[in-house]
């Protein structure tokens, strides 16, 4: 049995400091231990891709990171993309755009979708299937996920194009 | 899924992940990007003791193309490799195969060095590094040695590096000619049912050279030296590409589980080659 250690982690902007064992799972540090309940558990085998979070600029499933891989880190979680009163574009077209059904994959699509965004601002259909396959829904048959992604992208290119 | 208990390690120089992998042997594992590896741990199928992070040691992480050879530092990711302009005109092979492999998330993390090191017979890269005749650079505490990819593989997961050695970087000679990576899965995420690697050269309508080498049909990757030889010399017809599966299919040795029977297995291996020996003449 390895002893506690003390780690220092930043999520969404907040600096989270806690004593865990080393094999801890980030999914479960993220959840039971600061109350961050956004990134979902699905699969718990690195598949479906509920668990997405942001790390050092990565899309990174959190069951497959263990804690102490991140200690020192900054971490974004669906909570730091936006809130109810402040929807991020791919929150507001996910529902807009019907892009969710039961909601349990949700946060990890919108959090992947967040980087693939930053990456190529203006995907093409093939492009989002593809930069979304580590991300798996049982509702949607995904067509409306992609459809709000791409609505999403429109606003977002837009509201670029408005500002510059 | 909760791994056993283990000491936790990230050492900032490669002097102290030897030090480390010295005094704990075999009882100690390094880890790149952890998606093979941390898997294994929480099914309890890799009982670690000591776990040797390597994101903290620095100077593996480059990607060196010139005009006869590319480096590939151990800790460059799938989406490195994706992502890098170079590498994509010096070595489209390495690009095509690395899309193929695992999803978006799983290649921000998971690094060449891990797949080659790691010994599965299911990881792509191995199979393309053979087809390549890449070397793969170790370090231990006598310092450091280059293994050919084509003698690296033993058996399912153990390789031809010492338990106290790093595998540190990938080198390969520049390919020539026309490449293709084809792949047969399931699913994205899956391991191949089976794969194949080629680069093909080509000098007035007749192939000069070809390397063709095979993923998950045996318990290592296949390199198949009779199969790029029976395209040698001919214009790559029907009759050449035949000769070429026939040989592959009397290297390859695959076993039957959840991806099909040996019989599917050795079909499914055939129309691969197949496609991939015409996608790379194309190209070639």
């Amino acid at each position: 049995m390895s002893k506690k250690q003390h780690y220092t982690i930043t999520v969404n902007g907040k600096e989270e400091e806690f004593l865990a064992e080393p094999r801890e799972l980030l999914i479960y540090t993220l959840r039971e231990r600061l109350n961050i309940t956004g990134p979902h558990i699905g699969c718990e085998t690195s598949h479906c891709g509920a668990c997405t979070v942001t790390i050092d600029g990565k899309s990174v499933k959190a069951c497959t990171m263990f804690v102490a891989q991140a200690d020192g880190k900054g971490i974004t979680t669906i909570e730091g993309i936006g809130g109810p009163d402040d929807l991020h574009p791919l929150q507001n077209a996910f529902k807009e755009h019907h892009g969710l059904q039961c909601g349990y994959c949700t946060p990890g699509m919108i959090t992947r979708a967040t980087k693939l965004l930053e990456e190529n601002p203006n995907p093409t259909e093939e492009e989002i299937r593809f930069g979304m396959a580590g991300n798996i829904c049982r509702c949607t048959g995904y067509q409306n996920i992609v459809k709000s992604i791409q609505a999403a992208a429109a606003e977002m290119s837009a509201a670029k194009e408005a500002a510059e | 899924m909760i791994p056993a208990a283990f000491e936790y390690y990230r050492p900032k120089d490669m002097a102290g992940v030897l030090s480390i992998l010295e005094e704990h042997g075999d009882d100690a594992r390094v880890m790149a990007g952890g998606h093979s590896l941390i898997p294994m741990m929480k099914l309890r199928m890799a009982d670690v003791p000591h776990l040797i992070d390597l994101q903290d040691v620095g100077g593996m992480s480059d990607i060196a193309v010139t005009a006869d050879s590319i480096r590939i530092g151990a800790m460059v990711t799938q989406h490195d490799i994706i992502d890098h302009d170079g590498l994509a005109s010096a070595a489209p092979i390495l690009r095509e195969a690395a899309l193929q492999i695992a999803d978006p998330q799983v290649r921000y993390m998971g690094t060449v060095g891990g797949n080659v090191a790691n010994g599965d017979p299911g990881n792509d890269m191995p199979g393309l590094m053979q087809c390549l005749d890449a070397a793969f650079t170790v370090v231990g505490a006598e310092g450091e040695r280059d293994i050919p990819a084509r003698d690296f593989y033993e058996a399912a997961y153990m390789t031809a590096r010492e338990d106290e050695e790093v595998l540190t970087a990938v080198m390969i000679p520049a390919p020539q000619g026309g490449y293709a990576y084809e792949k047969q899965k399931r699913k994205i995420g899956d391991y191949a049912t089976a794969a194949a690697a080629v680069q093909i050269v080509k000098d007035g309508g007749s192939c000069v050279s070809a390397s063709i080498a095979m993923t998950n049909l045996s318990d290592t990757p296949i390199y198949s030296e009779d199969a790029g030889a029976a395209l040698v010399g001919t214009s790559v017809d029907d009759a050449a590409i035949k000769a070429a599966i026939a040989a592959m299919l009397g290297d390859i040795d695959p076993t039957e589980d959840n991806r099909g029977p040996v019989a599917f297995k050795k079909h499914v291996a055939g129309v691969i080659l197949r496609r991939a020996i015409e996608r790379a003449w194309s190209r070639a």
